[in-house]
């Protein structure tokens, strides 16, 4: 007895040891906040996936960044509030510096972290989604809604129709339907397409989809009674297919019905089935495999049978693309902030932060990541957290997405003007003072 | 052995009808009143604070709020989650729109909106019961979500329909670090699951559950029929609201209309059924089962897996675990958890020489 407890107690320390010898190596923790479960598992599988392949292609092929390895553990939140909260406390002291990032990957689980962010010393990115005037970043320095934002999207989807009619004063008098999903995140389009339809002088006639939005013959009618234009369509989920298929069933040409990011993916169009075919979608990647960046992942990654990805025809799909993204964005801050604070160390969160705001993916360096043309060049300063704000267009052929559209621009000073506006309002009622830039290193 | 009642005498009717008339009973709740309001915030990190304790609390107190109608007053609901949401927006709305509002008004108000919306969606249990009912209060659920979705006063209209929750003040003092908050909703909480207990040990109660049991009888014997279901209507709603305030104030921060949705309330469902029908203890096991459970599987599962499985798998494992043992402990125990701690204790009175 006495000798198997020996025996055992040597067993602990020698793997406690071991475990120990092994972190002597340096490691940047990741943690992912991730929903493969539930209502919106078809979106969460394809991103996390795409972004779990792509720091295991940094692993494999540049053997980590600088040589620290990262290391990255997944907690199921079930796109819940509540299960996000415990993801964020329970991924936050991991690693041996602590979680570097956290990117929640839906608005609500933003919104409940929001406050606890500065005090835990830990970025928040939040890549297509989330709080829109965190964008001011001497207001909200901990919080990072990257590429681009609802407000610079909705302005972007109006350009582009501008473009289309040929020219922006050719608005002037066009009906524009807003078909959108009634909730918070829906309600995120109103006040920008106000703005825009004053300044524009089109007429904007919302129309609201109850969740989940399987059934939406009242709202077809009333489009087919109000003859617009053009329809935005700024969906979720089950909503989006049922709406392409409505469209083809009242005759709304499919070209003219314009999605945004969250409505323009496979599994959208895919269960619409020939109905898609023309349809419209936003988005600050585009799809398709035919990036160096993917074809390293399928020979680095996929070649070692290390993918993430149960189903590999969906290495290149819209979402897989977007979690490629979350990859490029996440490694390249850790990049940039090891340039300051020592190349090769594991990093703190305050410590990537840093990376953060000072990120800057100009072509040259999207060329050298095999990522040119699948996302807009980025440049992240202290008072603009945003960066491009600009979105491609793609067309679903029947089979596939093809980009139709360079990167479309925003009016940057409308938007920009409301997100200050906003900004300033929230500082006032939390007392937050705002960051000086100008003193800022 | 040590669990006898043996010399404990009982000489007056206050005695007799204590709450706990066992000595060691009595010295049982004490000791778990000093480990959680003392030792815990005294000891627990961080993370057992805010992600565990604090919303197992808070989930406690709105069972509470089912328990009272659903367990004693028999009136089936789907609503208790839109209570909740009734009473966290009122309390921002409170706090924001009376200059110098203090906090436990604002919380008292607040489960007082919410018990006024429950009284206006209780009227029709007058006139319907059961599975009807329980479609009319889903009514509520969806009725109310809309309501706080459509109206942008509700929300001071912030654009995304999102609000983030004041800092929680009282006397000066602000309550901002997990320890600070976990005390402030332990005692809250106890306070009222203490009343609550009393109030169906009452007359009150006896109403309730003489309604629940066949109302045509209790209104044969003189009870009032709608005054009792109200009140019921009434009180749970208010610990609903007041759960909800917690929610938004001491728990998450932000709260949306969206976070307030049917799952929820099935969540909370769930946790009387687990916990005990009818038993304020069985509310507070049941949220603590259905609280930790998945977070306890969510570590576990991939620790005896390892990444062997892919993470689909393991996150689509832990729901069909997570069912599989509501399932399982419903067939063992249709009463409840509360009821196995009710024959464990009859067990130990005799223990260790069972007849």
């Amino acid at each position: 007895m006495k000798l198997k407890k020996t025996v055992l107690l040597g067993a602990v320390i020698a793997g406690l040891l071991g475990s120990s010898l092994a972190s002597a190596n340096e490691e940047q923790f990741i943690g992912l906040p991730s929903y493969r479960v539930g209502p919106y598992a078809a979106g969460g599988s394809g991103l996390f996936g795409g972004w779990i392949d792509y720091m295991q292609l940094i692993n494999e092929r540049d053997g980590g960044v600088n040589g620290v390895k990262l290391t990255w553990e997944e907690c199921e939140t079930e796109y819940n509030n509540a299960r996000g909260v415990e993801c964020y406390e329970r991924l936050k002291k991991k690693g041996s510096t602590g979680n570097s990032v956290f990117q929640p990957v839906s608005t609500g689980i933003t919104y409940s972290v929001l406050e606890k962010v500065p005090q835990d010393k830990i970025p928040m990115v939040t890549i297509g989604y989330g709080r829109t005037d965190a964008a001011d970043g001497r207001v909200f320095p901990w919080v990072f809604p990257m590429i681009t934002t609802y407000w610079s999207q909705a302005s972007a989807i109006v350009n582009y129709m501008g473009q289309k009619e040929g020219g922006m004063d050719k608005l002037k008098g066009k009906k524009i339907g807003l078909l959108y999903h009634d909730s918070a995140y829906g309600k995120e389009s109103h006040a920008i397409m106000d703005k825009l339809a004053a300044k524009h002088g089109f007429e904007v006639i919302k129309i609201a989809v109850a969740h989940p939005g399987n059934e939406q013959q009242s709202q077809w009618l009333q489009i087919r009674q109000a003859k617009p234009d053009y329809v935005v369509l700024w969906g979720w989920g089950v909503m989006n297919p049922t709406a392409i298929k409505a469209a083809a069933k009242t005759g709304f040409p499919r070209e003219k019905l314009i999605g945004v990011w969250w409505s323009g993916a496979e599994e959208d169009t895919i269960p619409a089935g020939p109905a898609a075919k023309g349809f419209v979608a936003a988005g600050f990647n585009v799809a398709g495999a035919n990036y160096p960046v993917i074809a390293d992942i399928k020979k680095h990654v996929y070649g070692k049978n290390k993918g993430n990805m149960e189903d590999k025809t969906r290495v290149g799909s819209v979402y897989y693309n977007r979690g490629v993204v979350h990859g490029i964005i996440t490694v390249e801050a850790i990049r940039k902030a090891q340039e300051k604070y020592g190349k090769g160390k594991a990093l703190t969160g305050e410590q990537v932060r840093w990376g953060f705001e000072n990120l800057n993916l100009d072509d040259a360096r999207l060329k050298a990541l095999g990522a040119t043309g699948f996302l807009p060049p980025l440049k992240i300063t202290c008072a603009d957290h945003e960066g491009p704000g600009k979105v491609k267009f793609q067309q679903w052929d029947g089979n596939q997405w093809k980009v139709i559209t360079d990167w479309v621009d925003s009016d940057r000073p409308l938007v920009r003007g409301m997100i200050e506006e906003s900004a300033a309002a929230y500082a006032k009622e939390k007392g937050i003072k705002p960051r000086d830039c100008s003193k800022e290193g | 052995m040590l669990y006898r009642e043996a010399g404990q005498f009982k000489a007056s009717y206050a005695e007799d009808s204590q709450i706990f008339p066992i000595r060691q009973d009595k010295i049982g709740f004490w000791v778990l009143m000093l480990v959680f309001g003392v030792a815990v915030p005294l000891l627990a990190n961080q993370y057992w604070l805010k992600a565990i304790l604090i919303p197992v609390l808070i989930f406690s107190l709105a069972a509470i709020g089912l328990n009272i109608l659903t367990g004693y007053a028999g009136q089936l609901s789907l609503g208790s989650a839109a209570f909740m949401a009734v009473g966290a927006f009122a309390a921002y709305n409170f706090i924001l729109r009376i200059e110098g509002m203090p906090f436990l008004v604002a919380l008292v108000l607040a489960g007082g909106t919410a018990a006024l919306v429950g009284i206006l969606f209780g009227l029709p249990s007058l006139r319907i019961k059961g599975f009807y009912l329980a479609v009319a209060t889903l009514a509520a659920q969806f009725f109310i979500v809309w309501a706080l979705v459509k109206f942008p006063w509700f929300s001071n209209n912030s654009s995304s329909g999102v609000v983030t929750a004041q800092d929680v003040t009282i006397l000066g003092y602000t309550f901002a670090t997990p320890e600070a908050k976990y005390i402030l909703t332990f005692l809250i909480v106890a306070f009222m699951a203490l009343l609550a207990k009393n109030m169906v040990r009452s007359s009150t109660g006896r109403a309730w559950m003489a309604v629940r049991d066949m109302d045509v009888a209790a209104q044969v014997i003189g009870f009032r029929l709608m005054r009792t279901k109200l009140l019921a209507f009434a009180v749970s709603s208010f610990y609903c609201g007041v759960a909800g305030a917690l929610y938004a104030y001491t728990y998450i921060g932000t709260v949306e209309p969206e976070g307030f949705n049917l799952d929820l309330s099935f969540k909370i469902l769930f946790m009387i059924i687990i916990g005990g029908v009818g038993s304020i203890m069985g509310s507070f096991l049941g949220a603590a089962f259905i609280v930790l459970l998945p977070i306890f599987l969510d570590n576990v599962i991939p620790m005896i897996f390892g990444d062997a499985l892919g993470a689909g798998f393991v996150s689509n494992f832990q729901l069909i675990v997570f069912g599989g043992l509501i399932i399982f402990f419903l067939i063992v125990e249709p009463h409840g958890l509360a009821r196995l701690w009710q024959i464990a204790k009859e067990k130990l009175r005799l223990w260790p020489f069972p007849h």
